[in-house]
């Protein structure tokens, strides 16, 4: 089968100095290249190709150029909702951004007591849907709430609201690149600055803040995509206060306006995209960073340090209980504020909107579906990528595609699903309304940072198995079975652990997408909201916590084990 | 899984495809897609009742708040995914009988249903099943704690002493909502309706997306007052919230729920036995324990938090009028107040 022969280098040829002949092996290969990138055609390119037209078109369809746009921008409600956006934006960055630096110090650079327990904590936001933070903010700082004075008076509904929101649930994120960002500093750099007697502060800014400037901008840019994208902290607390992604939700579900929804989508689109954009160039910069003789920087206690830190990450930790701890208790009381007795009765939720138990069950199915062929599709998508053989140009666009989603917001991404297949003249058509469209639009929503994760795995395998595995006649689906995938398991079960928490917590997308058999618990945690019952959509965002922080507990013990003895050849 | 080892890659293709077929191919053969806009703890028993009555018919709700239901069908008029509507509010339906989306049907027992709660032709178009009215819920424990005299009228409600403290349903996407606009119009005049509206809009705290949020709001002390209907009330003080429930003293604002066929569905004969069935006494006596006033006259309703007769407080409504006018009634109402609202709307 593979049988790659050498021929003589063209000394004609500089760039290409060695030619082989395709194999049947690499027809295979560019085959799968070729049929995945038309998969991410389908189902990412042509719904945003479909969003697109749809926002030149009136609602009959006739094409009216930028009348759309035109209307949008006469319409002072709608635009101001951009600045809205932006500034909001800006500013739970900006919060959310320094929190986690110091926080992530703490857990790198200190000797802190109890770095494992805050690690842990800090992660919970992620596994809650973002409008769990925003109804507990309610029960904290809303006309009832717990420890209302704070706000001197100001309203939760509105900016307030949304920043503290966003920056709970956004935290995770930028704590998970600024961790990593500030784990890989070199220790020598450190000794140099001890040696030249710089000040703690010198050395703090000489070194340490350059050496995770990368990782501060990406986090920046992560967060502030997180965070314009979000809408379901101000759907529940903003209020009045209207910003773009609520728009899309009210043109499209609300006035089933589609065509303004198509613009508001694109509007959307933009920051977006110039976050993503400039955080792919400011990478590129950051590889050269750490050479191969660094030595990993081991902190030495300290006590003065140590101990503010401890105080300062106890504070923040303490709030992310808090926030949690509220909506539990909220969910267990049987009538919030009158009566605290503890009941199940906000469990019932087959007596309120959203679809009841079934919602849960579905977003089980749907996650466990998303984690499966997800994690497949992707893993294997990325070795294609990486490991075909030349064939540069086909790879580099399927590659694009790859990490284009990273810059599409869910709610663009949901509102091209319907535009594309609820078009009766698609012949996909016929999954419209079905679980297949849901975890088909999960999937392509978190594609990129899965891509990714796999993709960094795989380039630290070395090209030599496939080689050696090519010059003794393997095929490569047996070096994939036999070589890469054990040795890349540890990724390959974080791919499926992220779909598996994302898909159960999701709004943005699939919120345009479900169908009345199909509805899902993280939706109906905002309908619930909608009709006003607060409480039981509590207690669904509390189901939800509760499935994904079990599941991600199994899944830490089961691996935890396994890993081990898999894992064992890295070390010596 | 001989295939697997031999072609991994391209058999985990393949299964991938299979399934996804597998999964979009789970339609049952009587499935009836109803829209609704009853609430959610309404349409259960209804559910239960009418599959037992007529077994291998399925109901799949779609159910949002009326203003929302309308919006859907009239965006889905080329191509309706509705069999049936019911409990969609009369002055929605008739805009959809102006479309020409519904298919008049007689159901068995038209004879029966009150004269002034259906389509008056013949084979009507949508045939009434209850009427439900605007109702305040006021919050005693909240009252007390700010000193605040409980609001006995319309008018008392912009008062400057309830700053604040007011929530009321958007009017686009809740019925609940539209029937008190539709009704302060008719009550006091175009002109005079709005000049109200501008007074009272001072006093409100927020416009929520659904017509049971203010009264749970309310409710659980987030607001003082939330304007609402009085099935929600009666449920929620049931429920053991601390409010009183006040219907003011001008009239009630009030809408009926009722019921129409889809002239493009595929599954006419169920979508009959389903209108037939919301015509019969058991469905109305199930409509009885929820509302006061049902299709069918003579059956016993029994809300025990509401006082007084509702038959006498409501508003003389011309519903053609509403209908009719209920694009620019909201165009107008956006225009003035649509600062305040929830998204969604």
């Amino acid at each position: 089968m593979a049988t790659e022969t050498l021929i003589l280098p063209d000394r004609t040829a500089a760039v290409a100095p060695l030619r082989q002949k395709l194999g049947h092996d690499d027809w295979i290969m560019r085959g799968a290249v070729v049929a995945l990138g038309l998969w991410l055609i389908v189902t990412v390119l042509l719904p945003l190709w479909a969003l697109l037209s749809k926002s030149f078109q009136a609602a009959d369809g006739s094409f009216i150029g930028l009348a759309n746009f035109q209307a949008y921008f006469a319409n002072p409600a709608l635009a101001n909702s951009i600045w809205h956006s932006v500034w909001v934006s800006l500013l739970s960055t900006i919060i959310c951004v320094l929190l986690a630096f110091v926080y992530a110090y703490g857990l790198t650079r200190t000797c802190m007591p109890g770095r494992g327990l805050f690690r842990i904590i800090a992660q919970i936001p992620i596994l809650a849907p973002s409008l769990l933070p925003a109804i507990s903010l309610v029960y904290l700082f809303g006309n009832q709430g717990l420890v209302k004075w704070m706000l001197f008076g100001a309203s939760i509904y509105g900016p307030i609201g949304i920043v503290m929101g966003e920056v709970f649930w956004t935290f995770p994120h930028a704590l998970i690149i600024i961790t990593t960002a500030l784990a890989i500093s070199d220790a020598r750099l450190y000794e140099a600055a001890e040696a030249l007697r710089a000040s703690p502060r010198r050395t703090f800014w000489t070194v340490t803040f350059p050496g995770a400037r990368y990782g501060l901008i990406s986090a920046v840019f992560v967060v502030f995509t997180l965070v314009i994208t979000d809408f379901g902290v101000p759907k529940v607390i903003g209020g009045r206060f209207n910003v773009l992604a609520t728009d899309i939700y009210k043109q499209v579900v609300g006035q089933q306006n589609f065509q303004m929804g198509a613009v508001v989508g694109l509007i959307l689109l933009l920051p977006a995209g110039v976050a993503f954009v400039v955080d792919q160039l400011m990478q590129r910069r950051q590889l050269a960073l750490l050479s191969a003789r660094a030595v990993p920087y081991a902190p030495r206690p300290d006590a003065t340090i140590d101990r503010t830190m401890l105080a300062i990450c106890s504070l923040i930790a303490f709030a992310i209980l808090v926030i949690l701890g509220v909506s539990f208790f909220a969910s267990i009381a049987t009538f919030w504020p009158y009566n605290l007795t503890p009941s199940f009765k906000n469990f019932d939720f087959d007596m309120m909107d959203g679809g009841g138990w079934r919602s849960y069950f579905n977003s089980l199915v749907m996650a466990g579906l998303t984690a499966l062929f997800g994690t497949a599709v992707i893993f294997a998508g990325a070795y294609l990528v990486e490991k075909t053989p030349r064939f540069r140009y086909v790879r580099g666009f399927v590659q694009f595609l790859a990490l284009l989603p990273l810059a599409v917001p869910g709610l663009v991404l949901g509102l091209g699903y319907i535009f594309f297949f609820n078009n009766p003249a698609n012949p996909l058509n016929f999954i419209y309304g079905t679980m297949a469209i849901l975890v088909i639009c999960t999937i392509s929503h978190f594609y990129s940072v899965s891509h990714l994760t796999a993709v960094t795995a795989l380039k630290q395998i070395d090209q030599e198995f496939e080689t050696v595995s090519a010059s003794l006649r393997v095929p490569f689906w047996r070096t994939f079975m036999r070589v890469t995938l054990p040795v890349c398991l540890p990724a390959v079960l974080d791919i499926a652990m992220y779909l598996f928490v994302n898909a159960m917590t999701t709004v943005s997308a699939v919120v345009f997408i479900y169908a009345p058999h199909t509805t899902l618990a993280a939706i109906a945690v905002l309908n619930m909201d909608d009709a006003g019952d607060v409480a039981p959509a509590a207690a669904m965002a509390m189901v939800v916590f509760a499935t994904a922080a079990v599941t991600r507990a199994i899944y830490m013990l089961l691996t935890q084990g396994y890993l081990a003895r898999a894992q064992m050849w890295r070390k010596r | 899984m001989n295939l697997c080892t031999t072609s991994g890659l391209r058999c985990a293709v393949v299964s991938i495809t299979a399934a996804m077929f597998c999964l979009s191919t789970s339609v049952r053969a009587a499935d009836l897609t109803v829209y609704t806009a009853l609430e959610a703890d309404q349409i259960k028993p209804y559910k239960a009742a009418f599959e037992k009555a007529n077994p291998g018919i399925n109901i799949l709700w779609v159910r949002d708040s009326t203003g929302i239901i309308t919006a859907k069908l009239l965006a889905e008029r080329a191509n309706p995914k509705a069999d049936v509507v019911m409990g969609l509010a009369a002055t929605s339906l008739m805009l959809l009988q102006k479309e020409g989306m519904l298919m008049p049907y007689a159901p068995a027992g038209l004879d029966k249903v009150d004269a002034k709660m259906r389509d008056p032709a013949a084979s009507p178009e949508w045939v009434g099943m209850d009427v439900w009215a605007s109702a305040f819920c006021v919050n005693t424990v909240e009252s007390g704690k700010k000193n605040l005299p409980e609001p006995a009228s319309w008018a008392d409600l912009t008062k400057p002493v309830y700053q604040g403290q007011i929530a009321m349903p958007n009017p686009a996407s809740s019925g609940t909502g539209f029937l008190m606009v539709s009704a302060w119009l008719q009550m006091f005049g175009w002109d005079e309706g709005w000049k109200y509206m501008d007074e009272l809009h001072k006093n409100i705290a927020a416009y929520t997306h659904s017509g049971s949020k203010p009264c749970r709001q309310a409710a659980a002390g987030e607001y003082t007052i939330g304007l609402s209907f009085e099935y929600r009330a009666n449920k929620t003080k049931k429920g053991g919230a601390p409010i009183s429930i006040v219907l003011p003293k001008e009239g009630l604002g009030w809408d009926m729920e009722a019921i129409g066929i889809l002239k493009t569905t595929k599954e006419s004969e169920a979508a009959k036995k389903l209108a037939d069935w919301a015509a019969t006494a058991e469905a109305n006596k199930l409509y009885a324990e929820n509302f006061a006033i049902v299709a069918l006259p003579g059956i016993a309703s029994s809300m025990e938090f509401i006082q007084g007769d509702i038959n006498k407080m409501l508003i003389k409504n011309d519903f053609a009028w509403a209908a009719e006018n209920r694009d620019k009634i909201l165009a107008e109402w956006s225009k003035r107040y649509d600062g305040k609202s929830e998204p969604k709307n």
